[in-house]
């Protein structure tokens, strides 16, 4: 089982490349606002978390992960749901 | 009582108004502002007074001027009007529209064809009408605006492999439950950097995976496989492709898009599909002009050698005089020069344009991976001469725009 916290922290990692504006990670990070990331940067990160953790992140459910802290509880769910 | 201030929609895109203008204040061109005030011919329009070669227009095999073309346009405004005020499944069906979906059905050899208003609309309907709740749609991670778009509108969980990567997409189907149904979108053509889908790989592995698959061959219908009908025909895998959908605006040279498909249920589509719907149907000029046109591509032999010939000439050209291209060899009728950064490619594109020469300036978001373009596309009617003359343009412009050339081994 991987935890949350765990979860986050690889997350972090994995942003950590691509934060050019180099501002502070925190749970409240925002993608697109803060980080200035553009739409496609998004979709390769969700892209190698797939990969990273073996599941699956739909596209559609983008709109909905603004904040770090919103993609590592998506993240997380989605592994408690694996088992 | 007074009303609240208005706040400004238009002022999310101060950033995009910025950058515009930041571009144009270098003394450029406004690249996305172009005006043809004359068009010659296929290849040749009056810009800003100037003569100038086309060689960013998709108009492949040149049928905007043929004259079957233009006549069966004039005879259909004759006889049928200037518009049909309606949609498909009202009023808006004449027997023009009945004429195109024939001339599609046997261009492709296939059962069912449904004429949209625009290539857009047709992948908007097509990928949004397929997949419903609980479907799945795959696609390439450089799929055009209007596959992305159908996905938006869908109501399926939408899933992206990276471009051309057959491993990347067998894995992402792998992670999907067996049970749901699933479309996989691939292009013959990517319109970008101009290369070519390994799609007999891609369309094993979905079906290995039971997923149904569509094929946009807006930039290969014409000029590959045996009977122009794309890419999906030249690699041969049209049996396992089970929706093509494609576009009148590149080597028909008109306008409009459409699908064929051999599945028995296909008409219901034209009930459910909202862009083919709710939109008024293609003008009677505009449907015959296609038709004619997709009749005389089926035979167009000549053009399609010619095309390839005008296409190696360029793509050669520009490799031997050092410009970095998007493939090692000309894998369609696109050839994508690299460029290194936005100033660079602005300034060579201006300076292309002054020097008569018009050709598609790309830059993120709409290229993968950040990646700067100037995009050629090539037309069955360029002579040797004006490849010649479009070459030793490049050349010049280069140098005017302090352009890095490569030696060349
Ligand atoms: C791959 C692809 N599909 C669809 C379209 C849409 O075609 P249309 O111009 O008919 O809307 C285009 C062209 O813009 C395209 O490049």
């Amino acid at each position: 089982m991987t935890d949350r916290a765990t979860v986050y922290a690889r997350i972090i990692e994995l942003i950590e490349p691509l934060n050019t504006k180099k501002v502070a990670l925190t749970e409240a990070t925002s993608f697109a606002g803060d980080m200035e990331m553009d739409s496609l940067t998004v979709m390769d990160l969700v892209a190698s978390m797939e990969d990273e953790w073996d599941i699956m992140i739909p596209l559609n459910l983008l709109p909905d992960l603004e904040t770090i802290g919103q993609v590592a509880d998506a993240v997380a769910g989605l592994l408690a749901k694996k088992g | 009582m007074t009303n609240p201030p208005v706040l400004d929609l238009l002022a999310k895109y101060d950033p995009l108004i910025a950058e515009h203008a930041g571009l144009l204040s270098t003394g450029i061109r406004d690249p996305f502002g172009i005006v043809m005030e004359k068009v010659l011919s296929p290849t040749e329009a009056i810009i800003k007074g100037r003569h100038t070669i086309l060689l960013g227009t998709y108009n492949y095999m040149g049928m905007t001027f043929d004259a079957d073309v233009i006549e069966a346009g004039r005879q259909a405004l004759t006889d049928f009007g200037a518009g049909t005020t309606g949609s498909r499944v009202l009023n808006g069906t004449y027997q023009t529209h009945a004429a195109c979906e024939e001339a599609l059905k046997g261009f492709y050899g296939m059962s069912h064809a449904m004429a949209f208003s625009t290539g857009y609309q047709a992948n908007l309907g097509m990928v949004s009408t397929l997949a419903g709740k609980g479907d799945f749609i795959i696609l390439d991670a450089d799929s055009h605006a209007s596959i992305y778009d159908g996905c938006k509108m869908s109501n399926a969980d939408i899933v992206r492999f990276r471009h051309n990567d057959v491993a990347d997409l067998e894995k992402r189907l792998k992670r999907l439950p067996p049970e749901a149904g699933k479309l996989v979108v691939l292009e013959g053509v990517y319109s970008m950097l101009g290369d070519v889908a390994p799609l007999p790989e891609l369309v094993a592995v979905a079906k290995a995976h039971g997923a149904m698959v569509l094929v946009d061959e807006a930039h290969g219908m014409g000029f590959f496989g045996e009977h122009g009908r794309g890419v999906y025909e030249e690699q041969g895998v049209a049996d396992d492709v089970d929706f093509v959908v494609g576009t009148f605006s590149k080597s028909v040279g008109t306008v409009g898009g459409f699908c064929v498909s051999n599945h028995p249920k296909f008409e219901i589509l034209r009930l459910v599909c909202r862009p083919y719907t709710f939109t008024a149907s293609l003008p009677p000029a505009v449907i015959a002009c296609s038709t004619t046109s997709i009749r005389k591509l089926m035979t167009a032999h000549d053009k399609r050698a010619r095309l390839w010939e005008a296409t190696r000439r360029l793509h050669g050209g520009l490799k031997a005089r050092g410009f970095r291209l998007a493939t090692d060899t000309p894998e369609s009728a696109i050839v994508s020069v690299l460029m290194p950064d936005q100033e660079t490619t602005a300034l060579m594109w201006s300076t292309l344009i002054e020097l008569g020469v018009y050709v598609n300036m790309s830059r993120p978001p709409a290229t993968p991976a950040g990646v700067f373009l100037l995009r050629c596309s090539i037309c069955a009617l360029h002579s040797d001469e004006q490849i010649d003359i479009v070459l030793a343009k490049f050349e010049q412009a280069a140098q005017m725009a302090q352009l890095a050339l490569h030696e060349h081994a």
